[in-house]
């Protein structure tokens, strides 16, 4: 038998064995242990800290845990796209009003860092930011609160949410990890200020950050759950080498890194630690795009980007990809097995998921050469992100030069990379949808018109198409949900082409085998505050 | 002047110098600088590679092929295969066009500049060339790398901007070198009988003293291509140079290569060699010109 085989057996077998381990929980839980430092490797750096108008987890990651919210995903179920609890609120509201007011009652004698209290009001002043951002402002979860029609505090530890109209995707847009509690008193002295400091209520205080380097925090000793958090501090160490995170965890320099690891990375530290790693893997709820800018020519023309999507084989790249990238299933607009989410034979419909590829290429040269631009010419601009940009973007450049496009990749950091997305001052750029609890309502409004969704970048007006976005959301109906689904997918995909989805993501977090209480979700955002992390040394 | 002998055989003497030719004048080299001419036949081979790239790579360096993910060194793909499947050999391949392409257009455009700067500023002299040297002071107070980083940052990435970004380092260090053999020359008499006749300035410089230091700049320019290369491959292993799918060895050092540094060794392996020759070849042929070119040490 040739050894590489006989290895790569052996590595899948122990990979197989290291997953099923982290999947079958932790055997005969054991009490948590106090102290210890967590070093954990992000594979980016924030543009702002500002969570409301961030949507990268390198915000998440090492900001949350400095940051309580209003409730959150249960960190000891947080793949469940329902099972939510209180962080700040003493405990879940049961509507009224027909669905539509929501009245929460806030925990007492909680304080901020900086020993200010923590009230109604400062609850209230936060989500008005988001959702009622001024001018000028940038809030990236404002289309998760179209439903809300306003948020007051009836008294110093009661907020009321009142509804337009009754909103199953209410309690998931507030439970999203990113709408960190800030304090009233340093909103009104600078709204922006939270862009450039942190000072927040959650499990751990902040200490210091050396840019390029590391953000590192201390135990709250005054947080609002008794007993948590667990550990002393930690470090969270910036590095977008992927090679220098799996050394870094190899050599127990950092003990995870919670966004995930592509398959080979996974085996090579399975192979090399053995039972000092465990690997806990999920679907993923997030998916690269690759967006053209409808204000530049050609792609103003639907022909023009309805055969950018043509020339990509999806189902090819699927068994691809997953084999060097974070990247597997292949997926319309919603997370793919969601009710919600397109069928195979669905999307086999949609231009790009045809199980003919040589037809669908053909049909794209068609489709350039009468929009008149066959030997298309553009710059793809993506993020400088090993995992899986870099590898998508390279992939797609190849699919692209099989219908006689010529495709230069130009990479930026994340902040550069953001501004440029902001700006739209691109051709075609890689996206991303990633988002946290899974609840595809909410989270396809991505698509949405520019004016609307702050995280749209394509610079297009769809007002047909943010009207079935709002009749989806407002009706209670499955089978009708699922059907306007339908017709948005068909529009954002097909008709118009505004923007395009290429695969979804696959999560494998291997980590050392110390670290207890942390559990995977279909999100990297989720479950972040570390409140519960504990080291097991 | 003919001189008749009792052979009745004619000499003629002449002032003229018989022609050297210009293999011998090679092989001379060579003898003289061994090291040098095996630097000249890298650099050679390399420039030879890359003008014929497309008859000598047997594979589109920049076509995916998954089938052959991460394939060893075989009869069928030479240098092994990377994680797109893509032939190694190929892209080491196209990857010395890149190379070269950076190498010799920052390094020329860039000792060019150098040359005229620093000719104009011995020429002039005086506080022009005192604030033209204190300029260059803080420009050469960077390391290469920091600058050339700078100069990306401001810039973007992409392949015009890193000839950009290597060529701007390179203006100062060259206009440095060239300043001082003009300092020489520009106090012969030959210069001062120029300006007594009247010649401009641009024509002082550019037909009297450019060409009495070509030689400094001949061997700037050999010496910076290797810098340019190893700057090039430093800038795309750091993500700031030429990006993916471009074939470039700095490039191929990165992401794959390192993700799969052991299961996968070859990836990195075969570019890193490239790079290493490369640099190591214009550094002996860069000396060698040097030993040729300086008098001084030519005597030696």
């Amino acid at each position: 038998m040739n050894p590489s085989k006989y290895l790569r057996a052996v590595s899948i077998v122990a990979v197989g064995a290291a997953v099923a381990l982290g999947f079958s929980g932790v055997p005969a839980q054991a009490a948590p242990k106090q102290g210890g430092i967590l070093n954990f490797v992000v594979p980016d750096e924030p543009p702002s800290w500002d969570g409301h108008r961030e949507t990268t987890f390198a915000l998440i990651h090492p900001f949350a845990p400095f940051y309580s919210l209003l409730i959150k995903a249960n960190p000891d179920n947080p793949s469940s796209p329902t099972d939510f609890v209180c962080d700040l609120c003493t405990e879940m509201p049961t509507p009224t009003d027909e669905g539509k007011t929501y009245t929460f009652k806030i925990k007492q004698g909680v304080k901020f860092h900086d020993g200010t209290p923590l009230t109604a009001h400062d609850i209230v002043a936060s989500f008005r930011k988001i959702i009622f951002p001024p001018e000028g402002t940038t809030s990236a979860r404002l289309a998760y609160f179209v439903m809300v029609e306003s948020v007051s505090a009836a008294d110093d530890h009661t907020v009321v949410f009142k509804l337009k109209y009754p909103s199953g995707a209410f309690i998931p847009a507030l439970a999203t990890p990113y709408n960190f509690i800030y304090s009233k008193a340093k909103l009104e002295k600078d709204f922006r200020w939270y862009e450039t400091n942190v000072m927040g209520s959650g499990p751990f205080k902040f200490v210091t950050r050396e840019a390029g380097a590391y953000v590192r925090g201390e135990r709250n000793k005054d947080f609002h759950v008794a007993g948590q958090p667990y550990l002393d501090g930690f470090e969270a160490i910036f590095s977008n080498k992927q090679a220098v995170q799996v050394q870094a965890i190899r050599g127990d320099r950092a003990a995870i890194q919670f966004r995930g690891f592509p398959p080979k990375s996974t085996e090579d530290l399975v192979n090399a630690l053995g039972k000092d790693i465990t690997v806990q893997e999920s679907d993923w709820n997030c998916v690269l795009l690759f967006t053209p800018n409808h204000k530049k020519k050609p792609f103003d023309d639907v022909r023009v980007r309805r055969a950018l999507t043509l020339a990509v084989d999806r189902w090819g790249g699927s068994k691809s990809l997953s084999r060097i990238a974070i990247v597997k299933a292949v997926g319309g607009v919603a997370f793919p097995g969601h009710p919600l989410a397109a069928t195979k034979a669905e999307l086999e419909q949609l231009p790009g998921y045809w199980p003919d590829i040589n037809k669908s290429r053909a049909e794209a040269k068609r489709l350039l050469q009468e929009a008149g631009v066959p030997e298309l010419k553009f710059v793809l601009w993506n993020r400088a992100v090993d995992q899986p940009y870099t590898i998508v973007g390279t992939w797609l450049i190849d699919q692209w030069r099989q219908i006689g496009v010529t495709v230069e990749q130009k990479m930026e950091p994340t902040g550069p990379f953001y501004a440029r997305l902001r700006s739209a001052e691109f051709d075609v750029t890689v996206d991303f949808n990633c988002q946290s609890v899974v609840n595809p309502l909410l989270d396809i409004g991505k698509f949405l018109s520019e004016d609307i969704g702050n995280e749209s970048y394509g610079a297009y007006v769809d007002r047909d198409l943010d009207k079935i976005f709002d009749t989806m959301n407002r009706t209670p109906d499955e089978a009708e949900q699922r059907e306007l689904m339908r017709q948005f997918e068909k529009r954002v995909l097909d008709e118009q082409a505004h923007s395009f989805v290429t695969l979804w993501w696959n999560r494998i977090v291997p980590h050392r085998s110390y670290v207890k209480g942390w559990k995977i979700s279909p999100s990297h955002y989720l479950n972040q505050d570390l409140a519960n992390v504990w080291l097991d040394k | 002047m003919t001189v008749a002998t009792d052979l009745d055989t004619k000499v003629e003497l002449t002032d003229e110098r018989k022609p050297r030719s210009r293999l011998a004048a090679i092989g001379r080299f060579a003898r003289r600088n061994p090291l040098g001419a095996a630097g000249a036949v890298v650099i050679i081979v390399m420039v030879v590679v890359a003008v014929f790239a497309d008859f000598i790579a047997p594979y589109n360096p920049v076509v995916n092929a998954f089938d052959r993910m991460h394939e060893p060194p075989s009869l069928e793909n030479w240098l092994g295969t990377d994680q797109y499947g893509r032939d190694v050999f190929s892209r080491v391949v196209y990857g010395s066009r890149t190379a070269l392409l950076v190498g010799f257009a920052s390094s020329f455009v860039g000792a060019t500049f150098g040359l005229v700067l620093g000719v104009a500023s011995a020429y002039f002299g005086g506080k022009i060339d005192l604030i033209f040297q204190r300029i260059l002071d803080v420009f050469m107070a960077f390391p290469l790398i920091i600058m050339a980083l700078a100069v990306i940052a401001i810039f973007g990435t992409g392949a015009q901007n890193v000839i950009i970004a290597i060529t701007i380092p390179f203006i100062p260090r060259c206009a440095r070198v060239v300043r001082s053999s003009a300092l020489a020359i520009r106090e012969l008499p030959y210069i001062d009988a120029a300006r007594a006749n009247g010649f401009s300035h641009s024509r002082i410089i550019l037909r009297h003293m450019v060409p009495n230091v070509m030689a400094p700049f001949l061997i700037m320019i050999t010496a910076f291509v290797g810098q340019a290369i190893l700057l090039e491959a430093s800038l795309s292993y750091l993500g700031l140079g030429v990006q993916e799918p471009t074939p470039a060895w700095g490039l191929m050092l990165q992401g794959g290569a390192e993700e799969y540094a052991e299961s996968a060794p070859w990836i990195a392996v075969f570019p890193g060699i490239a790079i290493s020759l490369a640099v190591f070849g214009f550094s002996l042929f860069g000396d060698a010109l040097r030993d040729e070119l300086d008098p001084r040490l030519r005597s030696q």
